[in-house]
């Protein structure tokens, strides 16, 4: 009961900073001087073509970019009702894109669902590799198992992301013959699901997992290492070994498990940048996921597409932190609401 | 010193009854807690040498058009994506001293892309402080004297040509002033942002600090990447490399502070409750002069270890930035910029060193990160981890 209570108000703590977010995100798609259809008609006006004006001006009064600002917000949220049936956000209205003319929810209808796919990909991509590996390198730590790790852990810090990407692509292409962009073979797309289409985007999800979750593994995995060395060094675990318990036995009962708490806590870090780097990684890599739509719609600062993208990059993450705290409460009985209440 | 049959040691100079007995054995017992640091700090090897190392780097930067051979947008139409060239010492077994092998360009009209012959019977010494194209020392005066060029008639592209037939090593040279630069930057307004809010929900605590929590939970939330990309389009395109340069950095700063807020907010929460800090309110010192004079000075160090962790991720970002076309634009130089060109698939199989500006940046990052992990594990000079 308590654990629903809990999670009920972290629900509405996220609800709360999800709307202080999309304002934050309007104010930003608003900062460039000038918009989309200004530019537009500036255009339109200059090379003659007077008759495209009216349908822009059209389209500047249906999505009512002509209000003052803090109406636009409110319209383009859905807290205030726009002009002719424009609804605005919460009401599934995502709004209209003018660089592709079509519906914001068209373009990106498919492109959730996949950015959803690999980052989730990539999440227990980081788990499977930084669990392993993290608590191999404490239990045998100074050793050249621990340094071999530590070394790969740094140097995936530190490689920019989007490089990485390309050269596995050309080497993973040419030596292990992976397939070579996008997120499934051409001839799958707009099909419905059969089991040569997962078998398809699965291989095609490799190397996209493998380059946005390096960075998050190695810093996750030094971060496990650092828990578990302090856990290992404390009083019971020599009890345990001292009374014949078998070395695996000795890490995995209980040290294993206290140096998990962090872990899950870490997720809010974690989630943040696996989306940045996705987001990279796509565009490098030609992944139909949000990615590379945000980025054309920032550089032609195509508001609606643009704000919509970021508010659900946000909102992706949020969502992430939100079940990671919930999660910890379940996970560790000592962790109680934050010291609200009793 | 004598060792008596009874096993006890004895000093052998005389007694000396006026011996100042408080006097420390070992002056450096006392020393003060920088050396400390410094001392345990020249332990840990491979921070000390990452800080060398990044020293020299920094140092160099005003010099860098002395020390390299080209100017960074100095074309040279007649070797487009020249190959690396390798400087030889010895020719036909004889030793000459450094020098290349000249390469002339020749068209394939097969597959559309120039290929290199070496000329192998004239090797052509490297000349020293020699002329070439000027630059601007210092920002002072125009120069022109280079520390090597290649002789008349040769080149010398160390690391390959890109595209419009400029050097790379020289341009790698030339982008560092940028990229090594906008961490300086950004980090310097983190700073600034992150002490002064931290600070002040630390030692106010009760409201202040519970808008300040917020604040940074909703920054922290968010993605970094597509905030600096929303927030680098809006710079307007008609600006100069300067004043893009600048504002880059500045982005990149203005997201990163709530980490270093954090930190800071919650070191003052646990020292405001010391003694220290109680007399000198008792004394009647400004809340002002508290934080300056005698809060900050106990965490400064562990501040500067966490810049030198922050920095990475700056550079990283200014390169993801320039390479996605949405941060630093050519003709300013930088890492990123010049891994714009490296973009696609064909130039990683056709000419993979237009992707070595990604050395340096591993370089650098590593570097950094060596570098805060030993400052960071010598901070705490009684600690033996």
């Amino acid at each position: 009961m308590l654990i629903l209570r809990y999670s009920i108000y972290r629900f509405i703590t996220m609800l709360a900073t999800l709307v202080v977010v999309s304002a934050l995100v309007f104010f930003i798609m608003n900062l460039p001087p000038g918009d989309y259809l200004s530019n537009l008609i500036a255009e339109l006006r200059a090379t003659g073509q007077a008759d495209g004006i009216s349908k822009v001006e059209f389209l500047r009064v249906e999505y009512s970019l002509d209000q003052p600002l803090w109406k636009q917000y409110l319209i383009w949220m859905g807290f205030w009702p726009g002009p002719h049936g424009f609804s605005g956000i919460i009401q599934g209205d995502f709004g209209w894109s003018f660089e592709f003319d079509r519906p914001v929810a068209e373009i990106v209808g498919g492109a959730l669902w996949l950015t959803v796919l690999v980052n989730v990909a990539a999440v227990l991509f980081v788990y499977l590799v930084a669990l392993p590996l993290g608590v191999l390198a404490a239990a045998k730590s100074k050793t050249w198992v621990d340094y071999t790790s530590a070394f790969v852990g740094y140097l995936g810090l530190a490689t920019p992301n989007f490089l990485l990407a390309l050269i596995l692509f050309y080497y993973g292409h040419k030596y292990l013959n992976l397939p070579i962009g996008g997120l499934m073979a051409p001839e799958f797309e707009g099909q419905p699901m059969s089991p040569e289409k997962i078998k398809s985007v699965l291989l095609h999800l490799i190397i996209p997992t493998f380059v946005i979750g390096t960075s998050g593994a190695a810093a996750m995995m030094q971060r496990l290492r650092a828990n578990l060395l302090d856990e290992l060094s404390k009083p019971y675990v020599d009890t345990a070994r001292a009374k014949g318990v078998p070395p695996v036995k000795a890490i995995l009962k209980y040290p294993f498990r206290v140096s998990l708490n962090p872990l899950v806590a870490d997720i809010g870090n974690l989630l943040p940048s696996l989306i940045s780097g996705s987001v990279l990684v796509s565009v490098v890599l030609g992944l139909q996921t949000i990615g590379p739509a945000l980025l054309t719609a920032l550089k032609s600062q195509d508001q609606f597409l643009a704000g919509f993208i970021l508010l659900f990059v946000a909102a992706l993450t949020l969502v992430g932190t939100m079940i990671s705290d919930v999660l910890l409460v379940l996970l560790d009985p000592r962790i109680r609401f934050g010291g609200r209440g009793k | 010193m004598t060792n008596l049959p009874n096993n006890h040691y004895v000093d052998d100079a005389p007694y000396d009854p006026n011996e100042d007995i408080k006097s420390i054995d070992r002056p450096d017992l006392d020393a003060p807690s920088w050396q400390l640091i410094w001392r345990k700090f020249k332990r840990h090897k491979l921070g000390l040498w990452s800080g060398i190392f990044l020293l020299v780097a920094y140092l160099s930067l005003p010099f860098v058009g002395f020390l390299v051979p080209y100017t960074p947008n100095e074309r040279n139409a007649d070797h487009l994506y020249a190959a690396p060239q390798m400087v030889r010492l010895f020719h036909e077994g004889a030793f000459i001293g450094p020098y290349v092998y000249p390469i002339t360009a020749e068209a394939d009209l097969e597959n559309f892309r120039w290929n290199y012959a070496q000329d192998r019977e004239n090797p052509a010494r490297l000349e020293y402080f020699c002329k070439g194209d000027d630059y601007n020392f210092l920002g002072l005066f125009r120069a022109d004297t280079h520390l090597f060029c290649a002789p008349e008639g040769a080149t010398v592209f160390l690391w390959g040509a890109d595209r419009l037939g400029r050097d790379i090593f020289s341009r790698i040279f030339y982008g560092a002033q940028l990229s090594l630069t906008v961490g300086l930057i950004g980090i310097t307004v983190s700073f600034i942002l992150g002490i002064t809010i931290g600070g002040l929900a630390g030692y106010f605590g009760g409201r202040t600090d519970w808008g300040v929590q917020r604040v940074i939970e909703v920054l922290r939330s968010l993605p970094e990447l597509p905030l600096w990309l929303a927030l680098s389009a809006a710079v307007p395109s008609h600006w100069g490399p300067v004043a893009v340069f600048f504002v880059i950095s500045i982005i990149l700063g203005l997201l990163d502070w709530p980490g270093l807020a954090r930190a800071v907010r919650s070191k003052f929460l646990a020292l405001r409750e010391e003694e220290f800090v109680r007399a000198a309110e008792m004394m009647g010192a400004k809340p002002n002069r508290i934080i300056r004079k005698h809060l900050l000075p106990n965490f400064a160090s562990h501040l500067i270890a966490s810049a030198m962790l922050s920095i990475p991720a700056m550079i990283l970002g200014e390169t993801a930035l320039s390479f996605l076309g949405l941060g630093l634009r050519a003709p300013a130089v930088s890492w990123g910029v010049m891994l714009n060109d490296a973009q696609n698939l064909a130039s990683i199989e056709i000419y993979p060193w237009t992707a070595i500006p990604m050395l340096p940046v591993i370089i650098v990052v590593l570097a950094f990160n060596f570098l805060g992990d030993g400052l960071r594990d010598s901070l705490d000079p009684y600690s033996d981890h």
